[in-house]
């Protein structure tokens, strides 16, 4: 691109060259503010964090305390830390078979008329908003959870595996619990990750797929031994951008994990994760104490998970969206 | 937040000096809990008397906050501040009405009101060391009622909110080993149960998960029908979740407190409902000019409900407050808030 532009400016004469320093200015201009906006949001997070850092020192990232009544403050991040990371990765490992279903069969399986509208069905999921997979979650998931998975046979049976059972025995009833966290965050991602593996396995050059099919190969074999090794960075990639929507989710989540400050031990007890922690106490927290720190400190902390997560999904992405 | 409120704030004033002849704008920020009858008052007071109200539902630590920075009018709070901080950020506080807090259940066969529970019971019961409900405590208070042998489900507010403040004072004043254990707050550090979001979140559960107890405010628990308990007082009597022991605690409380902070919690009286609380309003006892005519509007808009607004109040399931109380709430606007000058603001 910049090394076309100033040819054409120069063959349009001296206005279009000004039109052209102002239209580059304005861009720079428009990405120089996104990373202003960028730090600042991150110096705002972490300095208002900063007495509660002070207080707490650095094993604030795994205390499990969090006591905000008057008198006997005392925080620490290490609950909503863990819940944030164990419903996002549960997330992804009930959402990444899922996407991988639904872009073989886009991109290998159905026929022209249908992939339109199954794509687009897919992508409309990403344009819900998230209280509505909340609301939905509380009303229709949890119910769900509570009536047919951990009280019906599925998790009776589960709770009864030796050595792993306690994973699914739970003292908690009401269904609002990291399982149901998890399964409503895998819904609200599946468009992500689904979109990005269909981009990816469509980018796969026919020939590849040609010879192999001349020689024989199954659809299986083709997605299984040429598809994904040419696009295997490309959908861990994919995978990445849906975990770092996954760990920010909050009104959707807050729904339904039950927002207790306990470790979940079993996936039907309640959790709670970073977001949803910030959402319920900040608007009753003052300003300049030691909970609204707290809280600060947490956003900032959710904040370098996040950046770590897309950093590395936009580097696994480079090469492919470069092409 | 305080930015944005700021200009905000800033708008509505600029906004409504235009039409100062005709209507006052007063805009508040604070407490949820009493926002359906501060809309509907603000209503009713904009024909009424030509008051247009902006109330701004945001918490009551953010209203404490905005009001502390003078974004708005007035701030709203459900829990009382301690008089230090009052004279600190000068402000006068007042109440404005009262609400009361039900316990709602959801175990099978169990009518409404039929449930007898003890303090003891209750902070147990929230403290998970009652686990099943045909537990012999329970079955003992409630000889007959046919408990089933069904898992206890504590459901509690996930979201800081004046309601768990209130609850959680009632469950510190009567159980020590809650006063040194989870403690009293907007949001605490519950020992068992699920967390859901607002009063609707916690109904919610209750009614889904049988089993279930949990806390909202009464206004919530009548609108949609919850199974609700009744509770031993202070005196020793059951007391049904009814408007007339609500009204009881106020009569009994005592409001000659500074800061108005009467204690309406687990007063003595044997018809008196143990779990109540006025919630109140901060108003600023040194505005600066340009929000004197704010601060006038919400004394004339509280006034102006004080002597209209009860049968509104009593519809949503509130309490008024006693006549007496509203004039020694109208001594104290004509005593403390002082324009620049000096003078007295509040002068009917």
């Amino acid at each position: 691109m910049g090394t076309t532009a100033p040819a054409a400016a120069s063959v349009r004469g001296s206005s279009g060259r000004v039109g052209d320093v102002i239209f580059e200015w304005m861009c720079r201009g428009a990405g120089i503010l996104v990373l202003l906006l960028l730090g600042g949001i991150i110096i705002t997070l972490f300095v208002g964090g900063l007495p509660a850092l002070r207080q707490f020192g650095i094993s604030f990232i795994w205390s499990t305390e969090w006591d905000p009544v008057e008198g006997r403050e005392e925080f620490g991040g290490g609950i909503a830390i863990l819940g944030t990371i164990v419903a996002s990765l549960l997330a992804i490992i009930m959402a990444v078979p899922l996407a991988f279903g639904v872009a073989f069969f886009l991109t290998e399986l159905a026929p022209g008329w249908l992939k339109r509208p199954v794509g687009t069905a897919i992508e409309l999921l990403a344009a819900i908003p998230s209280i509505i997979y909340g609301m939905w979650g509380l009303f229709v998931i949890v119910p769900i959870i509570q009536g047919y998975i951990q009280l019906g046979w599925i998790g009776e049976a589960l709770a009864e595996i030796p050595g792993i059972g306690f994973l699914f025995a739970s003292n908690s009833f009401t269904g609002t619990s990291l399982f149901a966290a998890a399964l409503v965050l895998a819904i609200m991602i599946l468009p992500f990750i689904a979109a990005t593996m269909r981009d990816v396995f469509d980018q796969v050059p026919a020939v590849f797929k040609e010879s192999a099919y001349g020689l024989g190969a199954t659809r299986w074999e083709v997605v299984r031994n040429v598809v994904l090794p040419y696009t295997r960075t490309s959908v861990v990639g994919g995978i990445m951008l849906g975990l770092g929507r996954a760990l920010g989710e909050t009104m959707a989540v807050t729904f339904v994990i039950g927002n207790a400050n306990r470790i979940a031990v079993s996936i039907f007890d309640p959790t709670t994760t970073i977001a949803s922690v910030v959402a319920m106490e900040f608007p009753e927290s003052l300003t300049g104490s030691l909970q609204q720190s707290s809280l600060l400190l947490l956003g900032f902390l959710l904040f370098v998970i996040s950046f770590v997560v897309l950093a590395i999904s936009r580097y696994l992405l480079r090469s492919k969206l470069k092409s | 937040m305080n930015r944005r409120s700021l200009l905000f704030a800033s708008g509505a004033v600029v906004l409504a000096r235009p039409a100062l002849a005709q209507a006052v704008t007063v805009t508040g920020a604070g407490a949820s809990f009493p926002r359906p009858i501060y809309e509907r008052w603000g209503q009713a007071a904009r024909e009424g008397a030509s008051i247009s109200l902006n109330y701004q539902s945001i918490g009551s630590g953010g209203g404490i906050n905005q009001i502390t920075n003078r974004t708005v009018d007035f701030g709203a709070s459900d829990a009382p501040l301690p008089t230090a901080q009052l004279t600190e950020r000068n402000l006068l506080q007042f109440p404005t009405v009262m609400g009361s807090i039900v316990l709602i259940v959801n175990i099978p066969g169990v009518a409404d009101n039929a449930l007898k529970l003890t303090p003891e019971v209750i902070a147990d019961l929230f403290l998970g060391r009652i686990t099943r409900w045909n537990d012999a405590r329970i079955v003992e208070l409630n000889t007959g009622l046919r408990l089933p042998n069904l898992p206890v489900s504590p459901a509690y507010r996930a979201d800081a909110s004046g309601t768990t403040f209130v609850f959680t004072t009632y469950l510190s004043r009567i159980s020590d080993t809650w006063k040194t254990g989870p403690g009293a707050g907007t949001s605490i550090r519950w020992p068992a149960g699920n967390g859901a979001r607002g009063n609707e979140g916690v109904s919610n559960t209750v009614r889904n998960t049988p089993g279930a107890i949990g806390y909202t405010e009464n206004a919530y628990a009548t609108v949609n029908r919850l199974v609700t308990t009744q509770i031993r007082n202070k005196s020793g009597a059951f007391v049904a979740p009814v408007m007339a022991a609500f009204q009881a605690a106020a009569d009994v409380a005592d409001w000659s407190v500074p800061g108005f902070a009467a204690d309406l919690i687990d007063l003595s009286g044997a018809t008196v409902w143990p779990i109540v609380s006025p919630t109140f309003i901060l108003l600023p006892t040194n505005p600066t000019a340009d929000k004197v005519a704010g601060s006038l509007g919400t004394m004339r808009f509280f006034d102006w409900c004080f002597k209209n607004g009860a049968t509104a109040a009593t519809q949503l399931e509130y309490m008024p407050l006693p006549s007496a109380l509203h004039d020694r709430i109208r001594a104290a606007w004509g005593a403390q808030v002082k324009n620049p000058a000096g003078q007295a603001i509040w002068t009917a």
